[in-house]
């Protein structure tokens, strides 16, 4: 089967593969440009791990065909810290210790950046109702609750 | 037809690890020439800190700061053996095993620091900090570095040990079949309160007050982020999770994730949690295995909540609202 070109940014930096057509955007990114940070967990929308954004939205790469994502801006996880300086959202995380074993840390990020990208002081219903797209097996949830909230709350200080 | 409430009560006693035949972890300790050290594992940190844990106990033991282990964990095919991380087994059967091997590099470690200092081994102390100090003549010190520097290129010695735990097998006794499946237990108690809607048969979980007794907690953190997720998984247990809903009928069973039912960050309980230490007598440092213990006395608890609130007794989980109505019709007057 022909290839087909796909052409994107991710975290900044200019990406061009050539494909098969179909290739889920997850695959494209884990196995074709080795950026692991989005996990495939159930491959069918239902539990959140692999969330990217792309154009300011958040998205299911497991559900996004790569050659859909032509000309787009994504972000993933990998993507957030800037010169070796984590994230708030990063930093909460650990802080909160709102991670064990990970897997849905990275889906669990994108979809509290992209709440607190349109709603920086967002209510704990308002949280909770961004994440429920993410499964998480381990931390019950309260700990990454309050890791979005301290995330927001050390936003709001930093932009007064 | 109405809202009810109810309030459970359940307390547990969990064995740490499980011997079927034995339960044996095994553990190599050894330094690099700069005098990090590595310890190798085939036990799985599957998230439940492993790696942290096993760094602290050999970082303890050796005298240096837990930044300066490093752990390597899971090649069963060339690490030393070790049954498992389940049963709640991995932080004392492991921590034990890493102890004596970090022991026996610890005393090589001290020899080949007298040799450079000229004193007996028996008259040296770590400080912790990476340095190795002639007791009550502390400016008298060599760094571990340097001792690790000194035992690989000058004096040919390998600053490591072997480590061994090993829970025999405990075999029934003829007359009374009693037996010792393990040495060391961790103990749980929750009280629950629920509501129950006894038209629909939904519980929604109010609160969840959870007391846990496992030993000296050797990251306080790290014990209560695994609390605060196994109560949260205990109540999934109890109201929500199942593969065969109708067993041994397979009829509904879920196939994949979009059927399997968890709660959601929506449907959190308000949760409480304090955690007892009492070290345990044969655990590393005293710890207990707070593993998978913490996510079972909310089981009991809910049912028994469910039974205070509408007056019947739910033997199969999950405690669904199907379950529940089909009680409450069973017990109903005609
Ligand atoms: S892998 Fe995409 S939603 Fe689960
Ligand atoms: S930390 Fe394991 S699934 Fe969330």
């Amino acid at each position: 089967m022909a290839k087909v070109p796909v052409q994107f940014t991710l975290n900044g930096t200019e990406k061009a593969e050539f494909i098969d057509s179909g290739t889920t955007l997850l695959h494209a990114l884990r196995d074709k440009i080795g950026d692991t940070s989005p996990k495939g967990g159930c491959h069918q929308g239902t539990c959140g791990a692999c969330s990217v954004i792309i154009d300011g939205e958040l998205r299911l790469s497991c559900l996004t065909l790569a050659e859909t994502c032509n000309g787009t801006a994504i972000t993933t996880t990998s993507g957030l810290s800037e010169g070796g300086v984590l994230h708030p959202l990063q930093r909460a995380f650990l802080d909160a210790f709102a991670t064990q074993c990970g897997f849905c840390t990275p889906g669990m990020i994108m979809a509290a950046k992209v709440l607190l990208d349109h709603t920086p002081t967002p209510s704990r219903d308002e949280v909770v109702e961004a994440l429920s797209g993410n499964i998480c097996r381990c931390t019950g949830y309260e700990p990454i609750i309050q890791a979005v909230l301290t995330a927001a709350r050390s936003n709001s200080q930093h932009a007064a | 037809m109405a809202i009810r409430r109810g309030r459970g009560v359940a307390a547990i006693n969990y064995p740490t690890g499980m011997n079927l035949g034995g339960d044996p972890t095994q553990a190599l300790v050894h330094s690099t020439p700069t005098g990090n050290f590595m310890v190798t594992l085939s036990s799985v940190d599957l998230g439940q800190g492993m790696k942290q844990i096993m760094a602290q106990i050999c970082a303890e033991t050796i005298g240096v700061p837990t930044d300066r282990v490093v752990v390597d964990t899971a090649d069963t095919d060339t690490g030393p053996h070790c049954m498992g991380t389940f049963a709640s087994r991995g932080t004392h059967r492991a921590g034990n095993a890493v102890i004596q091997a970090a022991r026996e590099a610890r005393q090589v470690m001290l020899e080949v620091a007298a040799e450079e200092l000229e004193v007996n081994a028996s008259d040296l102390e770590t400080d912790g900090q990476g340095n190795i100090l002639v007791k009550g003549a502390p400016q008298k010190s060599i760094s571990i570095f340097d001792v690790a520097l000194s035992a690989h290129f000058k004096r040919g010695r390998s600053i490591s040990g072997r480590g061994m735990f090993l829970i025999p097998r405990s075999y029934p006794e003829k007359e009374t079949g009693a037996m010792k499946p393990s040495t060391c237990y961790a103990h749980a108690c929750t009280v629950a309160e629920v509501e129950v809607d006894d038209e629909t048969g939904e519980v929604t979980v109010l609160t969840v007050r959870n007391v846990f007794e496992i030993g000296r907690a050797l990251n306080p953190k790290m014990v209560e982020q695994q609390l605060v997720g196994g109560s949260w998984m205990g109540i999934s247990h109890a109201l929500y999770e199942t593969t065969e809903p109708y067993y041994p009928n397979r009829d509904h069973g879920g196939t994949d994730f979009n059927q399997y039912l968890m709660p959601g960050p929506g449907d959190l309980a308000q949760t409480e949690i304090i955690v007892l230490e009492r070290p345990s007598a044969d655990g590393p440092y005293g710890a207990k295995g707070p593993g998978e213990m913490c996510a079972n006395p909310q089981i009991p608890a809910m049912a028994n909540a469910v039974f205070d609130a509408v007056g019947v007794r739910i033997d199969t989980l999950p405690i669904t609202p199907e379950r529940i109505l089909r009680a409450l019709k069973a017990q109903a007057p005609n």
